[in-house]
């Protein structure tokens, strides 16, 4: 009998190894293309000790640049940013968060409160599959999960990505046990250009009232923050695309003022900046690439640390120690995305040429 | 509540680890709690039909039984002052009074299936006869909801009250124990029609914890799910890509969309009942087989005797026998050897009444005509092969080749792709489709396309058709084991470590190729539809 509870309990172990190992290999590695996908994950291998965190979506992972803040104004900060990222995603990332680490300031990017219900499973993925199991984790599941999807499937992700078998390409074996580190505290950089050629006009909506849901969501980062003796600031980075309408932009500030906030609209102040849509955005006006980060940051930088006295940390050797290896990864990205360029005539890695999910 | 969903699995959990944790006389109880809760997540209005179907039968069988015991008594207590011809009239008379509640449960029942599963069919067709006669009238779809598995708790229910009536057994005086033999949840969606004397043996007995008909109950629910998810599922898209655009796959896709459907329907409903069987199993109770390999089979009649057993049987002796030695029926046997002499005299009421077997059989898959035609013409080709049967005798007097095995397949393939013909019926839901459809096989003479490629413009990719061929080969092998006696038996008896390899790589084939989860339609089981 012993030995049968033995061989039992031998087999049953060997199973949870080899289904543990086949669920890391299935699951996408996003180390090629739609590098956006690995952006959450990242956070958890940091030194959680920053004094700025951003969340939202690609407006803040494409627009900020963490090195830049910190070459500037000694400013340590964070994006947990995601393609797509929904209000209640931002919520419960930042709820995660704040169980990692209290910082002095959080910056929500005001774009996704257009969206009040769940838009798509494959967003989904890029933003929920990244955090570790938490009773955060489960409630941006609930919340973002569409009609034809199971909660049990991202918990455990072999039961989505099962039919990848016959899909599997030389990264899933590869990065099976370790990934490459891809963003720069959350900054998936990208030096390449393409121009806006069109200032876009805003098709008609039926309604430019922010759903309830949205806004509930906002409530509660707005208390979660309040609660934690955290500055929160709202913004609107300086993407021209999606279009930003003046209906939306009047309710922010509504919001803002009803609940003593700043918010902070970028895109009224995009020449003040400094930003060229000819030269500082890698897709027609959607991001930023890297030289409309740069500026961006800096620009932003100044705020954080004159209006909201972040504070300087360069002169911390610990903290200084971590940011000179972090300096010296962006530049070495840099380089390397340069010499692409050159080389090329394109950026060629970097998921620059996979294709990007639809709007 | 799917039985390839995550919930059900759920669902199956909670009650297993509910029924070996109460105490064992309670089990019955739990089960029938369970098997409501079930029904009331598909539809809790779907319970209204169910309890309806309950009461009405419990209130026949009560008022039968009373009657038959009251006759009893009265024949006991008047044994010596009663004659012969008086006992005989008070028999008759108390079995009118029995056929009178027997007929108004199943008018009642059989009404209630009718009205919900055949009205619209009833109304699309006075609407094509208002057409036909050129008025321009149309009478409006009712499109009643059709409550879970109606047609198969029905029919188990009515092949209950009909055993009281004929005294086979007794009623079941507990109205709760009757509620769970229609209700019991995993045979209620898709069979197998069991037979009250033969559930009740384990339904309501006690059962402990058994962990070899437990790890049995898992390893045939396992099989099911593999040839639910494996392959039915994956072939579906196929088979939905040539049925879906009927003017773009003829030819010899026709004969592919035979063969896949036969592959996919025989593996959906045996998987199925697999899993049935399986769940069953696991709880100590004992179900029915409803397949015996039927793709083996080397005649129509041989076909039906292993597909779908406990339909079959249920036709046999609920409605072929009563309709043959009905009084009419004899009446008329008796003109027609008078009229056409004793062979085909004898033969005519066989055949009326095989006819109205397989045109119910047809109606009952479906409201529709195809289903009817369908069911019609396997009787078709069971009576003609019937009426050939001298024909063959003399073959075989003539040519020794019964024995042989290549006689043999060639029986056993000449039945396999009639029966695919004539459910290609099933497939087009339109008659007039099918028969079009079966003359581009001649028609349209594309044959050579499977050879270009043909086979991967139907939805599956080249690793799609390996799992196929390799998951239907270990089936094959399987089946060809299982006919000296059970698989899992002779798994059993292997070591140890051939025995969980082999469970766990059907484990793993079921999680990593099964056609589930987001990008795969949800699909139901064929039958359930029915």
């Amino acid at each position: 009998m012993k030995k049968k509870i033995l061989i039992n309990g031998a087999v049953f172990c060997v199973a949870i190894i080899i289904l543990g190992f086949l669920q890391r290999l299935l699951m996408p590695k996003y180390m090629y293309a739609i590098p956006e996908g690995n952006l959450i994950e990242e956070y958890y291998d940091e030194v959680k000790n920053h004094e700025v965190i951003f969340i939202g979506d690609c407006e803040v992972f494409s627009n900020i640049s963490p090195v830049t803040l910190w070459e500037n104004y000694g400013i340590t900060s964070y994006i947990r940013g995601s393609a797509q990222q929904l209000i209640w995603q931002s919520y419960y990332l930042l709820e995660e968060t704040l169980k990692y680490e209290k910082p002095d300031v959080v910056v929500y990017n005001v774009l996704a409160m257009k969206y009040n219900e769940p838009q798509k499973e494959a967003y989904n993925r890029l933003t929920l599959d990244g955090m570790k199991l938490s009773k955060s984790k489960i409630g941006a599941i609930k919340a973002s999960m569409m009609e034809e999807e199971d909660l049990i499937t991202y918990l455990f992700p072999l039961l989505r990505y099962h039919s990848r078998w016959s899909e599997l390409i030389a990264e899933d074996f590869q990065y099976i046990l370790k990934k490459d580190t891809l963003s720069h505290n959350g900054y998936l950089m990208r030096v390449d250009t393409k121009p806006v050629n069109v200032i876009p006009k805003g098709k008609k909506l039926p309604s430019y009232q922010f759903g309830s849901n949205s806004y509930n969501y906002l409530d509660k980062i707005t208390k979660l923050c309040k609660e934690n003796d955290i500055k929160l600031i709202l913004i609107k980075s300086p993407s021209v695309y999606p279009y930003w309408y003046e209906e939306w932009d009047e309710q922010i500030v509504t919001y803002a003022k009803e609940n003593d906030l700043t918010y902070i609209n970028f895109l009224d102040v995009a020449d003040e900046i400094g930003i060229d849509y000819q030269a500082d955005t890698f897709d027609g006006g959607l991001h930023l690439n890297l030289s409309g980060a740069e500026k961006f940051s800096r620009y932003f930088g100044k705020i954080l640390s004159e209006t909201y006295g972040v504070p300087d940390q360069r002169t911390n050797p610990e903290t200084k120690k971590i940011w000179d290896e972090k300096v010296k990864f962006y530049y070495d990205m840099k380089a390397d995305q340069e010499r692409e360029m050159a080389e090329y005539g394109y950026l060629k890695s970097y998921g620059a040429q996979a294709q990007q999910l639809e709007e | 509540m799917l039985f390839t969903s995550y919930e059900f699995l759920l669902f199956l959990i909670v009650v297993i680890t509910a029924y070996y944790s109460v105490r064992k006389k309670h089990q019955w109880i739990l089960l029938l709690a369970a098997s409501y809760i079930f029904y009331a997540i598909a539809g809790p209005t779907y319970l209204f039909y169910i309890i309806a179907t309950t009461l009405s039968t419990y209130i026949a069988s009560y008022k039968i039984n009373a009657l038959q015991e009251k006759q009893s008594i009265y024949i006991k207590e008047n044994k010596g002052s009663l004659s012969r011809e008086e006992r005989k009239e008070y028999k008759a008379i108390m079995k009118k009074k029995q056929r009178t509640w027997l007929v108004r449960c199943l008018l009642f029942n059989f009404g209630i299936l009718a009205v919900l599963k055949y009205t619209d069919f009833a109304i699309a067709n006075v609407n094509s006869l208002f057409s036909l006669f050129g008025r321009n009238k149309e009478l409006p779809f009712l499109r009643f909801a059709l409550p879970l598995g109606i047609s198969f708790y029905t029919f188990q229910t009515m092949g209950y009250i009909i055993d009281v009536y004929r005294e086979k057994y007794s009623y079941e005086r507990n109205v709760f124990r009757l509620a769970l033999f229609i209700s019991f949840f995993p045979q209620l969606i898709q069979g197998p029609i069991s037979r009250f004397d033969d559930l009740k043996k384990t339904l309501f007995e006690e059962h402990s914890f058994d962990a070899r008909e437990i790890s049995f109950g898992l390893q045939r629910i396992l099989w099911g799910y593999f040839k639910k998810l494996v392959i039915a599922d994956r072939l579906l898209v196929a088979v939905n890509t040539i049925i879906g655009s009927p003017k773009e796959y003829q030819g010899v896709y026709v004969l592919i969309g035979m063969l896949f459907y036969a592959i996919e329907l025989y593996c959906d409903f045996t998987g199925g009942i697999d899993i049935v069987i399986g769940i069953a199993q696991v709880l100590g109770i004992q179900l029915e087989e409803n397949f015996i390999r039927p793709y083996f089979s080397k005649s129509i009649t041989e076909y039906w005797r292993r597909w779908h057993i406990t339909l079959g049987t249920w036709f046999k002796d609920y409605m072929f026998y009563p309709i043959s030695v009905s009084k009419p029926m004899l009446d008329l046997s008796k003109k027609c050897r008078k009229w056409f002499g004793n062979g085909i005299g004898k033969r005519i009421p066989v055949y009326i009444a095989s006819i109205i077997v397989w045109f119910t059989t047809g109606i009952w898959h479906g409201a529709a005509w195809n289903f009817i035609v369908w069911g019609l013409l396997n009787c078709l080709v069971i009576l003609i092969s019937q009426e050939c049967s001298p024909l063959y005798l003399k073959f075989h007097e003539r040519f020794d080749v019964a024995d042989k095995g290549w006689y043999r397949l060639f029986q056993i393939g000449r039945t396999f792709w009639l029966m695919s013909f004539l459910r290609t019926f099933d497939c087009y839901r339109d008659v007039g489709t099918t028969f079009r459809m079966y003359a581009t096989i001649v028609t349209k003479p594309n044959y050579l396309e499977l050879f270009r490629g043909g086979l991967m413009h139907l939805g599956l990719t080249p690793a799609d058709y390996i799992v196929l061929i390799l998951s239907v080969t270990l089936i094959l092998i399987v089946s060809l084991l299982q006919r000296s006696g059970s698989v899992r038996e002779k798994l059993a008896a292997r070591p140890i470590w051939l025995r969980y390899t082999a469970y766990f790589a059907i484990f793993l084939a079921v999680l990593l190729l099964g056609a589930y989860g987001v990008g795969y339609d949800a699909s139901q089981f064929i039958y359930s539809q029915f």
